[in-house]
């Protein structure tokens, strides 16, 4: 497993939103659910390549702003056409008043 | 080469000829287009998804079609009923679309069985499969007007005008679009159908259409058996009369403005419409706004607008004066096919992606 690696201070993600993560030369979507708990899947849609952190979190859902495709953030399915593939999931932590992943 | 040394020729529409290869070589598939800048926190507020609006204007909806349809058969006979029918017409076969489109989206309600069941009984007004139509409008919206790409182009060049004048009586539109059915309904699919249309999705494409075309020819049989039209003017037949205002809008999307541009602000219109045609239509009169922001729901589209109105050209302050403009260029594209609206836009605004343009994009040869 590699190394957690710092992304933000755990203030910079509102409750219930997304934000995206650049990190050696690929994108991710960095999430808090509506407990502050976070979580983290690939950046960009499986439908077209558009990043989802534009998109609107909605309970557990991501819903892409391109097409309105959804998928849960938490485990990465695919739950709304035309998004069909889930995303990878990747694990996400608060420490210390940060947020890490493990990517 | 200057364009006053070339003439325009007529370009291909389908999906799977030369213009889709252009395409794709010029990179406009699937590309980034232009957007206004809104910060963050307004965004989540304007997408920010709600039942209550999508309830209201469906409980009206189907209050209204039930009345009209009442009063209509009611008044069966006599002149009076044809109010009825003619409104009955319009809010079965013109509402349907606007109701199609926003529960495709996903945006028109919060809860997802709401948009889904919406989408599937306005899809059946409009006679249009719900799992084909639902991958054609993802393309129109990753590749709006790119000729070769996407399907939805309604006003192509040089227009046909009597082709159009038809298409405000669901002729051929209506008997095209149920032959569709039909076909689908026996498991055939064009090549254009299969250049959007997932593989896994064909078999529930074929029974959506199975069941659609069973209804209709239900009450075809209803009619037949009852020897009377009613059955017809209720079912089916609305797509034929109802549709002029579906039309009257639709053809202003997009008419006359830009081809091949990553700028929604130059192959899209926005239009000032009353109240009653912004209902009916579910404020998709914002139709730069949407197409910019399609996560945006109706109901939030006038505050979208109020916020990048100084980013956008200023809408058409009327149907009529839209049509006008768009007749005009219309015309001269007969002459000029190369030829299309460009607005001028405020000195608040942003310029215009100039990267790719429409001029460039039409294929040309030398004058002979
Ligand atoms: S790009 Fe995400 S659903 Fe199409």
């Amino acid at each position: 497993m590699s190394d957690w690696v710092d992304v933000c201070p755990e203030d910079a993600i509102e409750n219930e939103d997304v934000i995206r993560f650049d990190h050696a030369g690929r994108t991710f979507a960095i999430y808090r659910d509506a407990d502050g708990a976070v979580f983290c899947t690939d950046g960009l849609c499986s439908h077209e390549h558009v990043h989802l952190a534009d998109g609107l979190v909605m309970d557990d859902t991501i819903e892409c702003p391109r097409h309105n495709g959804r998928f849960n953030y938490k485990t990465g399915a695919a739950l709304r056409t035309p998004a069909c593939v889930a995303l990878a999931t990747y694990p996400a932590r608060l420490n210390a008043g940060r947020v890490e992943v493990q990517v | 080469m200057a364009l006053d040394q070339t003439i325009s020729v007529p370009r291909d529409y389908s999906l799977t000829g030369p213009e889709r290869d252009r395409a794709l070589a010029r990179g406009l598939a699937a590309a980034e287009w232009y957007h206004s800048d809104i910060p963050r926190k307004e965004m989540k507020a304007l997408m920010a998804r709600s039942d209550q609006p999508a309830i209201r204007d469906t409980l009206l909806w189907i209050v209204l079609l039930a009345a009209t349809a009442a009063g209509g058969i009611a008044l069966w006979g006599s002149w009076w009923a044809l109010p009825f029918w003619l409104a009955y017409g319009v809010l079965y076969g013109s509402a349907c679309d606007a109701r199609w489109h926003e529960c495709g989206h996903g945006t028109a309600f919060r809860t997802a069985w709401m948009n889904d069941a919406v989408y599937v009984f306005a899809s059946f007004l409009a006679m249009r499969n719900p799992v084909s139509w639902r991958w054609s409008h993802a393309r129109h919206h990753t590749d709006t007007i790119i000729v070769g790409r996407d399907p939805e182009i309604s006003v192509m060049r040089p227009v046909d005008f009597a082709r159009k004048a038809l298409a405000f009586v669901g002729i051929p539109d209506a008997f095209v679009h149920f032959g569709i059915l039909i076909r689908n309904a026996m498991g055939q699919f064009g090549p254009a159908e299969r250049d959007y249309i997932p593989e896994a999705d064909i078999p529930r494409a074929t029974r959506w259409a199975r069941a659609f075309v069973a209804l209709h020819l239900a009450a075809w049989v209803w009619a037949l058996v009852s020897w009377s039209l009613i059955p017809v003017l209720l079912i089916g037949g609305p797509r034929i009369y109802g549709c002029w205002q579906m039309v009257m809008t639709g053809l202003l999307q997009h008419g006359g403005l830009a081809e091949d541009v990553l700028d929604h602000r130059l192959n899209t219109r926005t239009v000032v419409m009353d109240p009653v045609n912004r209902w009916i239509y579910l404020n998709m009169n914002y139709h730069v706004e949407h197409h910019m922001f399609p996560m945006v729901p109706y109901h939030a589209l006038p505050r979208l607008h109020a916020l990048i109105q100084h980013d956008l050209p200023p809408p058409n302050p009327s149907i009529r004066h839209a049509y006008a403009e768009m007749i005009r260029t219309l015309i001269r594209q007969q002459r000029e096919p190369g030829h299309y609206l460009r607005r001028i836009l405020p000195p608040t605004a942003r310029p215009y992606r100039e990267d790719l343009h429409d001029a460039d994009a039409v294929p040309q040869r030398p004058a002979t």
